[in-house]
């Protein structure tokens, strides 16, 4: 194959106009999935949490393949899965030593489930690489109505809890001398995170989860310190992700999981580079000049 | 020995008031009948071995323990979980540099970080925010991480986080723990301040009592089982010290200091415990 053939099948854009108005439900979903995925995500690399969300994905796996084989809503399954895998880690791994251990514990349990109701399952090939790998083409519009519904779920919670979450997250213990239900929102949390990953494994795949989960935060905290700007660069990156990787895969013959880990990880280099510049230390330093972070010229008493 | 002190807030109630509170915890026995009163404006330190019941104390009074019997009270009301009348200022531990929070930030935590929702940015909490990060001499940093605060910087914003809301009674919880000695004494400095300014009252358990003493007007001293309150001289000298710990205890008072010699290294006790007094100036 020629490397033009080879060009041909990573970026395509022949007849566009034409695919984008097929797809519209699924950029729709993906735009709702960035944004909970950037707001998530900074909870997951506050609370040190990007290997559970690995851990969750892959049982969120196991439930979509085991839905898949009985014939009922994947989604459904996808849900149940992560849920079982959120509560469980939540409320086994208070501390990050037990959470890891449970967690390297689950995850391949998990894989290997998914793997043998994958194998008993006759189908179509697509459906089962679609929950690995991710899938565009099939969000038709129950599964939007799901996926809207749970992401409202998410985004309420959150928004609700988002102060004391923030609170206990950063800052434990005084949280907890201020009266602040610390384990309760663990809980809460992780419950959030579990449905949140249950709607990510329809678009992105279960291997892939942690590009939309974990990076996005990661990357904005690299180049700001300023709680809102980190939230709204995590958005605004999350969502960069996984739209423009929906957007270049239209034309293509390859799974979108690619497109959006590769924008996910560029964004992740550039911002570690801005982020090392000899001033960072400072984000407001006597320089001042970082735009993206919380920029008020301090001089030092 | 009087549990009460000549306090300074005539007409406020006690900002600390501790009715014969006792604490076990099955068979183990902390402490029994404690009375304590704290007033307002007031300095006690809290010391003792580990294991004697300084933080179980701490816990109570946040409402998170309860006694076996007694009450407590905080500016007259009984302890609750989330009393808006206590600051609390942990001991300094390392912070991730990648924390996305600034000084300030953490500061508006300890105005509104127990509240549900987002919350909005306005001017009046920017002020006082702005306000308290000056009286603590932090105003410099205050749009830094963290992350990136030495020990020394990070203890003093937690003192503006924990005075952010204008508590009735600051706790500190080992605020000097891992601390160089100079900070030891800005730290213990500023708590004495924030009480002559805003008449705070200060509970202040540490196990370093050189930075205290120019500070403390009293002293609780929790020891196997049993506590002794009153001033430095009546609490912390050798044959008290001797009685609490049923061994030879050595109280020296050196150019201000205090050395204590001879504690008992076993029991609970850890290593630095005995040598504390005996340590860097």
């Amino acid at each position: 194959m020629s490397t033009d053939d080879l060009w041909h099948r990573v970026f395509n854009f022949t007849d566009y106009g034409q695919l984008l108005s097929l797809v519209h439900n699924s950029i729709l979903a993906g735009l709702i999935l960035g944004v909970v995925g950037g707001l998530i995500s900074t909870f997951v690399m506050m609370r040190d949490l990007p290997f559970a969300v690995h851990g969750i994905s892959e049982l969120s796996f196991a439930g979509a393949s085991a839905a898949l084989l009985l014939g009922v809503n994947v989604v459904a399954g996808s849900l149940a899965g992560s849920l079982i895998a959120a509560l469980t880690i939540g409320a086994l791994g208070s501390r990050a030593r037990d959470r890891n251990s449970i967690i390297g514990v689950l995850m391949p349990f998990g894989l290997g489930l998914g793997v043998l109701f994958l194998s008993l399952y006759k189908g179509r090939s697509a459906n089962k690489f679609g929950l690995l790998t991710g899938q565009i083409v099939a969000v038709d519009t129950p599964q939007l109505s799901w996926l809207l519904g749970t992401s409202a779920l998410v985004l309420i919670g959150l928004l609700l809890i988002w102060r004391p979450l923030t609170f206990a997250s950063a800052d434990p213990e005084v949280a907890a001398a201020r009266g602040v239900p610390v384990a309760a929102l663990s809980a809460a949390f992780m419950l959030l995170l579990g449905l949140s990953v249950a709607m990510s494994i329809q678009i992105v795949g279960a291997l892939l989860v942690l590009s939309i989960m974990c990076t996005p935060a990661a990357a904005a905290m690299r180049v700001t310190a300023a709680p809102r700007m980190v939230t709204l660069l995590s958005v605004v990156f999350a969502v960069c992700s996984v739209v423009g990787g929906i957007l270049l895969s239209l034309g293509s013959s390859i799974p979108i999981s690619p497109y959006v880990t590769t924008i996910s990880f560029a964004t992740y280099v550039v911002c570690r580079l801005i982020g090392n510049r000899p001033h960072r230390r400072g984000y407001a330093g006597p320089a001042g000049a970082d735009e993206l972070g919380p920029t008020r010229a301090t001089q030092r008493v | 020995m009087s549990p009460h002190s000549t306090g300074s807030g005539a007409g406020l109630p006690p900002a600390l008031e501790i009715h014969d509170a006792s604490l076990s915890f099955g068979a183990r026995r902390l402490w029994s009948h404690l009375d304590l009163f704290v007033e307002p404006g007031e300095f006690l330190a809290v010391l003792g071995a580990n294991g004697s019941g300084k933080t179980s104390l701490l816990r109570v009074i946040l409402g998170r323990q309860r006694l076996t019997r007694g009450t407590v009270a905080i500016a007259g009301l009984p302890a609750h979980r989330g009393s808006g009348d206590i600051g609390y200022v942990p001991q300094q531990r390392r912070v991730d540099p990648l924390t996305p929070l600034r000084a300030r930030d953490l500061v508006g935590l300890g105005l509104d970080g127990h509240r549900w929702g987002i919350g909005r940015p306005n001017a009046g909490r920017r002020r006082r925010i702005d306000a308290i990060l000056g009286q603590v001499g932090a105003g410099g940093y205050a749009d830094r991480p963290v992350g990136l605060l030495s020990g020394g910087e990070q203890q003093r914003v937690r003192i503006a986080q924990a005075l952010v809301a204008e508590p009735k009674l600051l706790l500190c919880d080992e605020p000097l723990l891992s601390l160089d000695p100079q900070s030891q004494s800005a730290t213990t400095a500023l708590v004495d301040q924030s009480r002559r300014t805003g008449n705070t009252a200060i509970l202040f358990v540490t196990h370093e009592i050189n930075p205290v003493l120019p500070y403390a007007d009293r002293v609780l001293y929790l020891a196997g089982g049993q506590f002794r309150a009153g001033t430095v001289e009546e609490v912390l000298n050798s044959s008290t010290l001797s009685e609490m710990y049923r061994t030879p205890v050595e109280v020296i008072r050196a150019n201000g200091r205090i050395l204590v010699a001879g504690l008992p290294e076993t029991s609970g006790h850890e290593d630095h415990e005995t040598h504390y007094a005996l340590g860097a100036p």
